[in-house]
């Protein structure tokens, strides 16, 4: 099995975000790490490679600091890597990033893809599935569960409220991968030294340029939220706030 | 002749669902601020039974897409349809629920139309005559105003409760039904669905809970769980989590509060190391009363709270549980 993963870089969870001079973007002093649900796509590649033997490759565009998701990808058993590498590339739109790398794999010969549901920074829920329709290949989204057989795979897609659906598609296709499919691994020291030798091809800009086109939506304004919601804040000493809340849950409230 | 919203609406196990008047109640209000003409369709395999109670709605008219091929639910069938339905009636916008079901085509339809798709908005702004959508960024911490830069057809998903469904309009009389049928070759739909099921043995309906304690990633442990649980049992309360602590299998799945779980409206949500992810946030936000406790002053949660408590759960919640069973054995 061939699987390639598309992972993203994007600002640590609980990394305090600023705008930028401009309020054009956020201001990049923050800490990074892999989209949470690109590193469960990650997983579960390497767990179908150890399954059924193969190659798993993980592609990223962005500039040069995100070569370190791909970098923790290969540390964690992934073969090769590659990397759109190009500050410019931040700013592309879904549409333009699933082409970007659709030009950027035009010559290899995948049968899965995965990219996780969505990601933390836009949260918009679309690269994958764009990805699917460029390549002409099915998909399926928001999968906790994938097996092989012999007409090609079963997956499980997750629904709202508590349902599931078995779902059987012919290879090669595209799963956007929900979290908690697996448990992560953690990469070994073993397999950081390996992956210093593991290749990560880079891919210019110039090499996909051809390929994308101006950005289909544009964001206007970028701002913090105003708050509509009054909140109070309660304070003092723990035995403090237990006794101010307990006043609002019985008096304000009525819940005691 | 104004331009027109098309609200594509969603239905499931033979009934339309709910969040779709969400989207009526999103385009009228659309259709209101632009002066456009608000249209609503319906897809399926026997759409048209599906038909008349959004006709009942304040729309100018319904289109019934129908075709064996539409049932059940796949990407490439409801793609296709809805192609053929927009080049054919070419709306200047597109609107839907965002839904499991919508996230799984609508980023296909639009591509196959050379579009694109701004998702999961939470409201929209007519300003100078342009059409801006908001929608959060960085799990909540950010806000964007985005417009469309390419040419009609413009396709929108709204997030779930950014509208409220009770409010959408009824019509002064009925609208105009027009049934339209699909057109889908063979060899198009690829995959084949089976049957929708509910996995976890549905032991606790969290919707009917008059309180609820729920638990984050910021218990840290599952032993640490039980500090909530002790909560939970004084205040009389069903315990709740968001989704990293079922995914670990700290607690069943028919616990899990968000977007994959349930969506509660409880009297009272405490939310105990809850960031407040907008995947869990759409399962809550419409609470009566949220209190929040969380270290992290920055954390989202506290943008929906109605009392903050900015603090380490673990020194906040002992002694506000020994409060709690104090003031109820009549001290």
């Amino acid at each position: 099995m061939k699987i390639l993963v598309c992972m993203k870089q994007v600002p640590q969870k609980d990394a305090p975000l600023k705008l930028n001079e401009t309020a054009a973007w956020i201001r990049e002093d923050v800490s990074y790490e892999v989209n949470e649900p690109d590193a469960f796509a990650l997983e579960e590649a390497l767990r179908q490679k150890e399954k059924h033997t193969g190659e798993v490759v993980v592609i990223t565009s962005g500039p040069a600091r995100s070569q370190q998701v791909l970098r923790e990808a290969l540390a964690k058993g992934a073969d090769r890597a590659i990397h759109l590498e190009d500050n410019a590339f931040v700013g592309l739109d879904a549409l333009n990033t699933a082409k970007a790398f659709a030009a950027a794999i035009k010559d290899e010969k995948f049968d899965l893809i995965f990219t996780g549901l969505q990601s933390d920074d836009y949260g918009y829920a679309q690269t994958g599935v764009i990805l699917a329709e460029l390549l002409g290949w099915p998909h399926a989204t928001i999968i906790m569960h994938l097996e092989k057989n012999d007409s090609g795979i079963r997956v499980k897609r997750e629904l709202e409220a508590g349902f599931f659906q078995f779902v059987d598609m012919p290879l090669p296709a595209v799963l956007t991968i929900q979290s908690g499919i697996n448990k992560l691994r953690y990469a070994t020291l073993i397999g950081i030294k390996q992956a210093k030798n593991k290749p990560i091809r880079k891919v210019a800009m110039a090499e996909v340029q051809s390929a994308i086109g101006e950005n289909l939506q544009k964001i206007e304004h970028l701002y913090v939220p105003q708050k509509t919601k009054k909140t109070e804040h309660i304070e003092g000493s723990p035995a403090e706030i237990a006794k101010k809340l307990v006043d609002k849950l019985r008096n304000e409230l009525r819940v005691l | 002749m104004p331009d027109t919203i098309l609200v594509v609406v969603e239905q499931r196990e033979g009934k339309l669902n709910r969040v779709s008047w969400e989207t009526i109640t999103a385009g009228q209000a659309v259709a209101a601020a632009t002066g456009w003409t608000l249209e609503a369709a319906v897809v399926g395999g026997t759409a048209s039974t599906f038909a008349a109670e959004v006709a009942a709605k304040k729309v100018a008219k319904v289109y019934a897409v129908e075709s064996p091929k539409l049932e059940p639910y796949t990407p490439d069938a409801f793609a296709a349809a809805l192609k053929q339905l927009i080049t054919a009636k070419q709306p200047k916008l597109v609107l839907m629920p965002h839904t499991y079901q919508v996230r799984d085509f609508v980023p296909k339809l639009a591509t196959a139309m050379g579009r694109a798709v701004i998702s999961d908005c939470i409201g929209f702004k007519h300003e100078n005559g342009k059409l801006l959508f908001t929608r959060q960024m960085f799990q909540g911490k950010l806000a964007a105003d985005v417009s469309f830069a390419s040419d009609a057809p413009w396709f929108a998903t709204f997030q779930n409760g950014a509208f409220r469904g009770d409010k959408a309009e009824a019509g002064t009389a009925v609208a105009p039904v027009e049934t339209v049928n699909a057109d889908i070759a063979d060899g198009v739909v690829r995959n084949k669905p089976q049957e929708v099921f509910k996995e976890a043995k549905q032991a606790v309906d969290l919707t009917q809970a008059e309180v609820i304690v729920a638990v984050g990633r910021g218990i840290k442990e599952q032993k640490n769980i039980v500090i909530a649980q002790q909560l939970a049992d004084a205040l009389g309360a069903d315990l709740a989590a968001s989704r990293p602590i079922c995914d670990n299998g700290w607690l069943p799945m028919d616990r899990q509060i968000g977007s994959s779980g349930q969506t509660v409206a409880p009297k009272l949500y405490l939310a105990l190391g809850i960031s407040g992810a907008i995947q869990h946030i759409v399962g809550m936000k419409g609470a009566r009363t949220i209190i929040a406790v969380n270290k992290d002053t920055e954390a989202p949660i506290f943008e929906i709270a109605d009392y903050a408590i900015v603090g380490n759960l673990f020194d906040i919640v002992p002694p506000l549980t020994e409060e709690v069973k104090k003031v109820k054995a009549g001290g």
